[in-house]
């Protein structure tokens, strides 16, 4: 019986983190989508994306539900639903910017739209590590720190790439000032993804210490 | 009803082990919320009452040889001069122990009666009180390590692993409830059985000795304490002094139990003789002391980080003072109980000698 409740919550959590890996993907195909003006898969992604974002928040939900009501894993509990909230954060962030590109449409001039395009692979790679290290903070903490450190690297990394595209952006000629703002927003608010990452990397760090016994 | 009223000190004894000690074997547990405090309650006085039903009588044959107190009315003061140090210290909050209080009660039972006290008996006494928080200490140490590596080497989720920490404080708490009876009801019921007037019981085909009952009655008083009073005792363990992480505490109650077992086990002792091996003294020990003594191996594997050395020095005072206080209230209320109370606490054995040789003195020579 205990073991049946315990196999189902690990199934629910591995799917969560199923969702927020596979929205770092899908993120990142439709920024691409959308810089080759690939419309119909942009669209596609996007809709991907935001049924991924509600199964997740239902799954967080439900996990949630469980850990309190049956009083499961008391110790940790606090931090498990704290790390799950923040790494919600992360899915929210990458579907509220998705949904940006299809609301304002800002005009991406040919010489930025590889700097977006790296931007949003380094901030899913972030993601990526992120998931990574909350997996193993499940299963084997020892590990926590292999991967913790990787998350911090694309995080940095994706604030240079961030910082060198709203320079660039900002020391173009062509663009009006009003359309530098809008594509500034863009490379920030791609950028934030990564910074939710790392949030989620430093309360990792903390659980880890708390984790062992 | 005479008989009851002259047991009440004891049951008082067995009503505050299990207010008190209970919490050493379930108090992280139910702190941590990881074990419901009734399922505690309800597994830990099944088996504080198995334990000393079945492997109760090792450790008070120990006491026994320490000294065997033959007059009920002297049992029931021993017993009180035990319970009130134990109360006593309590409210000083000064570290004790019932084990302790129990052999300096029966020390100034000795000293009343005018007996010798088998100095041999009392030196293992008091060495098993050093060895069994050092002892609990290394096994934690080395379960921990143990413990640790498996862990790294299972990777196991965390809600199974918490699933198994349950089972396991649930599973690992009845072993030490047992042992806590095994080893602990000498000190609650060990003054009484020789002079406790019951008769062996038939019950379905099954005898029950004198010995069983008594047993019975004193576990059922310590299951009382832990349902009456416990829980307050095992919510403040678990708040105090060092918080313990659920995997942690099963590893001290497992400590601890073993620590209580092999003080206590007589099919142990029979097995080492049976091979030539060294034997353990069944003796018993005090549980909260081997409990800081499993703590402290905790603290010593995470490499010796935030050990409060003061408390180690007040326990080794504990071994001293103790005794020797119950050993002053038991010689004192002894004579009161004698002389004001007009209680018969010592059989006359030197008198009857005495007569029985002046008889013979007077055969001979008339």
């Amino acid at each position: 019986m205990i073991f049946k409740k315990t196999k189902g919550l690990e199934l629910q959590m591995d799917s969560f983190l199923d969702k927020i890996s596979e929205s770092g993907i899908v993120f990142r195909r439709g920024v691409k989508n959308y810089m080759n003006n690939a419309e119909k898969d942009f669209s596609r992604h996007l809709e991907q994306i935001r049924t991924l974002e509600h199964e997740a928040d239902e799954l967080r939900k439900a996990i949630e539900t469980e850990l309190y009501t049956q009083t499961l894993v008391p110790e940790s509990r606090g931090d498990i639903l704290a790390l799950m909230e923040t790494s919600d954060d992360v899915i929210d962030r990458a579907t509220d910017t998705l949904s940006e590109f299809s609301i304002e449409r800002p005009v991406v001039p040919e010489q930025f739209r590889e700097g977006f395009i790296e931007l949003a692979k380094s901030t899913v790679r972030a993601m990526e590590e992120m998931v990574k290290a909350m997996r193993a903070f499940m299963r084997d903490p020892l590990n926590v720190r292999n991967y913790l450190h990787k998350v911090y690297h694309w995080e940095k990394e994706s604030d240079r790439l961030a910082e060198d595209l709203k320079r660039a952006i900002f020391a173009s000629e062509d663009l009006k000032l009003s359309e530098k703002i809008h594509l500034r927003y863009f490379a920030l608010h791609t950028d934030t993804i990564a910074d939710r990452a790392e949030d989620v990397a430093d309360r990792l760090s903390i659980y880890t210490i708390k984790r062992s016994i | 009803m005479l008989i009851l009223l002259f047991l009440s000190s004891g049951l008082f004894l067995g009503w505050s082990l299990g207010a008190n000690d209970a919490s050493n074997i379930f108090g992280t547990a139910v702190s941590t919320r990881m074990v419901k405090f009734y399922t505690a309650a309800i597994v830990a006085s099944i088996f504080v009452v198995l334990g000393a039903i079945v492997s109760g009588a090792g450790t008070t044959h120990t006491l026994g040889k320490l000294g065997a107190v033959d007059m009920i009315a002297g049992a029931f003061m021993v017993a009180l001069a035990a319970a009130v140090t134990v109360f006593w210290m309590t409210k000083l909050s000064l570290p004790v122990s019932t084990s302790q209080a129990i052999v300096g009660a029966i020390v100034g039972w000795n000293m009343f009666a005018g007996k010798t006290t088998d100095m041999h008996a009392l030196t293992k006494i008091a060495s098993t009180w050093v060895m069994s928080p050092i002892l609990a200490a290394a096994f934690s140490f080395v379960f921990f390590l143990l413990f640790k590596k498996l862990l790294e080497v299972w990777k196991i989720h965390i809600f199974r692993l918490d699933a198994y920490t349950r089972i396991g404080l649930i599973v690992i708490g009845a072993f030490g409830a047992y042992s806590l009876g095994a080893n602990n009801i000498g000190n609650v019921m060990g003054v009484f059985v020789s002079v406790a007037p019951f008769e062996s019981l038939e019950l379905m085909g099954m005898s029950i000795s004198g010995v069983s009952q008594l047993f019975l009655l004193g576990g059922l008083a310590i299951a009382v304490g832990i349902f009456t009073y416990s829980k307050r005792v095992m919510l403040t363990v678990g708040e105090g002094v060092v918080k313990l992480t659920p995997q942690s505490a099963l590893i001290v109650v497992l400590s601890q139990s073993i620590v209580l077992f092999l003080f206590a086990s007589k099919g142990l002792e029979t097995w080492l003789l049976g091979h030539n091996l060294p034997t353990i003294p069944l003796v018993p020990v005090s549980s909260s002391q081997v409990v800081i003594g499993s703590v402290l191996g905790i603290g010593l594997a995470h490499g010796g980080r935030g050990i409060r050395f003061r408390v180690l020095g007040k326990i080794a005072s504990g071994w001293v003072t103790t005794p020797v206080i119950a050993a002053v209230i038991s010689f004192i209320s002894l004579f009161f109980l004698q002389n004001v109370f007009d209680q018969q606490v010592v059989k006359p054995t030197e008198m009857i000698g005495h007569h029985q040789i002046i008889s013979t003195q007077v055969i001979k020579t008339g």
